[in-house]
């Protein structure tokens, strides 16, 4: 299948407009030695073998259709409701660039303005940009402009922290002049606030917290705060959006910058991206900020307009001087995350937070009445949570398969020293009918 | 295959050659409320109903952790929801509709099939921890793509990891910077044209490094002279573009590879400009170590306002062990995640890469097929070189000769008749074109960089060009008219002094 619109005799009378013979003369500056070469790619097809090529392939993944997933750990299994994707897939957003041409991008731009101004009101953050490649990343750029906006050398990162978003700010500084700090867990499965406390020095940039943590657990946030502000650290958390409908939103417990990862604003969890990471700071930040920014403004005859503003930060502006490399965001990502917040609505957010928390802890419930589950932690949790298993690890998989299940994720992965604890993810979307699946995968092992 | 749009929208303007009518017909469109001005009620329906017992649930969790004052978040219907993004979607100049030749932005057709196939719910709907076992489809899609790319860019191993193209840049640099360490270099700097993109500078500054700025020549190419006398122990790599962003293909590649590699330097290709190369060169030949990719402009990824889109990095076989972790491997018939990378730089964002972007290119190349993938540039430098031989008559082209899969062109003759590159870009909107890359390169003076890509017609070219003609006209005849250009979009030329000065970057209910 090629996509060319041009024909062999439109082609022909080109290359006579060019003033050339054959189109090896419009390479010949390609060293010839260069050019001796074929590739060894496969045939192409038609979309009718593409199609059906495709779809065999995707037979050899499970999916969300087919198995009920319990699995979390920063992506989810929402509901994400049918005009997301059916107004997020129009050709005029998905085939637009980046909103340069001011004028041509209206659409594009009032849609960032909204999108950020809905990410301000959910975090209660002063402002957002118009989002990050994903959780991860954001938490590391924020990182970047604590050491860029203190002058300091240390970041204090607690292993409560997605083990996968710790990597990723160690490698984003791992050409700096930075020191990591790893902060332990506490037995109860939340950050040793004592050691963190020990931690915490007039060379700390910032104090990072994910909450609810990677376990699902809700960390004592204002006291981390107050603790990294005495010190004058930035306060960094990092949040899930969906908890926010009930759970105090950073901008209230005095976090300086807050992110998170947008997937579960309506995107689909796609094997792990795309998705986007919001990113929102207090205002005395703004200015530090990285990524692309809306501005509402008028035009030439007064009327209300949009563009891209406070570029002064940014790369193609200041080249080596820039904020952060990030050219994009993760537009079509978040304007589906504007969209899903848009459907909701503010009754809307707390009700989709509330059947979340019933789901988990109703399956919390029901699990710990097993025999061989055993309980991990007191804290409270929002709709992840881990329990032990004690169960054979080969046995507990083939029956959580034979039942239909996705899920849970075992520890150990991450925290060697977490063998047989498991991380659940219990959404709105599970039913009576799937926790019915679970509990007996697990009694069956 | 036409397209009557850019002349309808001649005739429209022929029609209403008084632009006072022409701005009270768009006086209509050009509001939209923010949909937070809406008002209507919305319950969210679309989740199953509360049976009313839910709130006890929030007595597991301690006061002071609890939401005290709700989210302001709009309340409006579902049909206020569709009207309201369907009219701002329409306020968008895209592909789908427009011509939109953005230099070094490669904004080709996206074929339709590539988007049902994201879609599909065995890609959709998977989870990036489930077992290796019930993923194999997704393994064996980015296993096969590191594997197609490999070939096409002529490397030994690639990383899908990287979201876009300036995230790559930091994965190549990180992968760099590793490199010499391991082999206790101190290397302090990196080499980058005057030419070059503004991440590669960024990315060089945030890796730690300083840059120095390598001249171009009098052909518009990399000044080698100058290069040498810039190269030294102390330079960890040079960046590169092939072609460079005036559309020229360096020529003397070959020889600059070999000298940076003298000093013990990397050689780093930015894959910005790779829609010329397919089928035809491959960077990993002419001696670059580290290469990105841009799924989004060379592989029919959409551009999608702004991303998500991909950014591949490949590498020569001295620095596979640098790669993020995991790549995905092969063994016995089966996919699965390299479990244990000890040299890895680690990882640049969590999980895997972008799946739903890299399957639409993974699509995309089986759809083309090899043959398929080297029509893309040849018909890419075919429309580039028309183009610019056509143009070059009404315009200056500052490093004339044949061009790759793009040309800069320059609006100097305009501007001593009082019109700017922005005064022409902002008036092709009026005829439904979408402006070329305007004041870049830096170093063309009022450059406007034209990419027709490979999916364009001669025929939507022809019509390009006549609009430039009108223009050309106007200029001459009624100046104002372009001065004062765009008039048929929904706003007018913006107060963006007025937007970094007063910041208004959110809707505020009080």
């Amino acid at each position: 299948m090629q996509y060319i619109s041009n024909t062999d005799n439109d082609k022909k009378v080109m290359l006579e407009a060019i003033g050339v013979s054959s189109f090896e003369d419009l390479v010949a500056k390609v060293p010839k030695s260069l050019r001796n070469f074929e590739l060894r790619l496969p045939k192409g097809k038609s979309e009718l073998e593409l199609l059906s090529e495709m779809v065999e392939i995707g037979r050899e993944n499970i999916n969300f259709h087919d198995y009920a997933s319990y699995l979390g750990a920063g992506n989810y299994d929402h509901f994400v409701p049918t005009v997301v994707n059916a107004l997020a897939h129009r050709g005029e957003f998905i085939t637009s660039y980046t909103p340069y041409q001011g004028e041509a991008s209206q659409g594009t731009l009032q849609s960032i303005y909204e999108f950020q101004s809905l990410i301000c009101e959910l975090t209660a953050m002063d402002y957002s940009n118009a989002s990050m490649y994903d959780g991860a990343s954001g938490l590391a750029e924020a990182a970047l402009l604590a050491l860029r906006s203190t002058g300091r050398k240390k970041i204090v990162v607690p292993v409560t922290i997605h083990p996968e978003y710790r990597t990723v700010v160690k490698t984003y500084t791992s050409c700096l002049d930075v020191e990591i700090v790893e902060i332990p867990m506490a037995a109860d499965g939340v950050l040793d606030f004592e050691i963190l406390k020990k931690s915490i020095d007039e060379n700390t940039a910032a104090v990072l917290v994910q909450h609810p943590n990677f376990f699902g657990l809700l960390e004592d946030v204002r006291a981390i705060g107050e603790e990294a502000h005495k010190a004058g650290a930035l306060f960094i958390a990092c949040v899930n959006p969906i908890s926010l409908g009930i759970l105090e939103p950073p901008g209230e417990y005095g976090a300086d910058i807050a992110v998170g990862e947008g997937q579960p604003l309506g995107n689909p969890t796609a094997f792990g991206g795309p998705h986007f990471g919001f990113f929102t700071v207090k205002e005395d930040f703004l200015r530090k900020m990285p990524g692309r920014i809306a501005g509402m403004t008028v035009d030439k005859v007064g009327r209300r307009s949009f563009v891209l503003t406070l570029q002064a930060r940014e790369q193609h502006i200041r080249r080596e001087k820039a904020t952060s490399n990030i050219c994009t965001n993760h537009s079509l990502c978040a304007l589906k995350g504007a969209i899903y917040l848009s459907l909701l609505g503010k009754e809307g957010l707390k009700k989709l937070a509330l059947l979340n928390l019933k789901n988990a802890h109703q399956t919390y419930d029901a699990l710990l009445k097993l025999k061989g589950v055993r309980e991990f932690s007191r804290r409270p949790f929002f709709n992840e949570f881990v329990l032990h298993l004690e169960k054979d690890a080969g046995n507990l998989k083939a029956s959580l398969e034979a039942n239909k299940i996705l899920g849970p994720l075992a520890l150990n992965a991450f925290y060697p020293k977490q063998a047989g604890a498991y991380l659940f993810a219990v959404t709105e979307n599970r039913t009576p009918s799937d926790q019915q699946r679970l509990l007996e995968a697990i009694s069956a092992s | 295959m036409s397209t009557p749009l850019a002349l309808n929208r001649i005739t429209d303007l022929l029609m209403n050659d008084s632009k006072a009518k022409v701005l009270s017909k768009n006086e209509t469109r050009s509001r939209t409320p923010l949909i937070f001005e809406r008002h209507s009620r919305n319950h969210a329906e679309w989740l199953p109903a509360l049976e009313g017992h839910e709130e006890t649930y929030l007595k597991s969790i301690p006061q002071d952790f609890l939401r005290k004052k709700e989210a302001n978040l709009p309340s409006v219907s579902e049909l206020e929801v569709v009207r309201h993004f369907t009219g701002l979607s329409q306020k968008n100049f895209s592909v789908d509709v427009n011509f939109y030749p953005l230099g070094s932005c490669t904004m080709k057709y996206n074929p339709k099939c590539l988007d049902a196939i994201a879609s599909l719910s065995s890609f959709s709907l998977i989870h990036p921890y489930q077992e290796e076992s019930l993923a194999q489809g997704a393994l064996k899609i980015l296993f096969e793509m590191q594997e197609y790319l490999s070939e096409i860019t002529g490397m030994d191993e690639f990383t899908l990891q990287p979201a876009a193209g300036a995230h790559g840049e930091l994965c190549g640099l990180l992968i760099a910077g590793a490199y010499h360490r391991a082999r206790g270099s101190k290397k302090t700097k990196v080499l980058i044209p005057d030419s070059a993109h503004g991440t590669n500078p960024a990315t060089a500054a945030l890796c730690g490094y300083e840059v120095v700025t390598v001249k171009s020549n009098a052909k518009g190419l990399v000044d080698f002279d100058d290069l040498k006398s810039k190269l030294d122990s102390g330079v960890a790599c040079l960046m590169m573009t092939n072609p460079n962003t005036l559309g020229l293909f360096e020529e003397d590649i070959l020889e600059i590879a070999k000298a940076v590699h003298a000093v013990d330097g990397l050689v780093y290709y930015d894959g910005a400009n790779m829609n010329a190369l397919l089928g035809i060169c491959r960077p990993g030949d002419m001696g670059f170590d580290i290469v990105h990719m841009n799924l989004h402009k060379t592989f029919a990824v959409p551009h999608g306002s702004g991303g998500p889109g991909s950014g591949p990095v490949g590498v020569k076989k001295h620095l596979i062990p640098f790669l993020p972790s995991p790549r995905v491997l092969k063994q016995k018939e089966k996919f699965l995640f390299e479990k244990q990378a000890p040299q890895s730089i680690g990882k640049l964002r969590s999980f895997y890469g972008n799946f739903g972007a890299i399957i639409r290119s993974y699509a995309y190349i089986k759809a083309l097929g090899k043959e398929g993938l080297r029509a893309v540039s040849e018909n890419a430098i075919i429309n580039a070189n028309y183009l610019r031989v056509r143009l070059k008559k009404m315009y200056d082209v500052p490093y004339d000769g044949i061009c790759m899969h793009e040309f800069v062109m320059a609006a100097t003759r305009q501007k001593k008749k009082g019109v700017r590159a922005l005064d022409i870009a902002k008036r092709l909107l009026d005829y439904g074109v979408h402006a070329p890359t305007v004041y870049f390169p830096l170093i063309v003076e009022e450059a406007m960089m034209v990419e027709p890509t490979e999916t364009e017609s001669k025929e939507t070219l022809d019509e390009f060009v006549q609009i430039l003609e009108k223009i050309e006209k106007e200029i001459e005849q009624d100046p104002a008219i372009v001065l004062e250009a765009p008039h048929t979009t929904p706003v007018g030329r913006m107060d963006e002094v007025l937007a970094a000065r007063q910041p208004n970057l959110r809707f505020k209910n009080s």
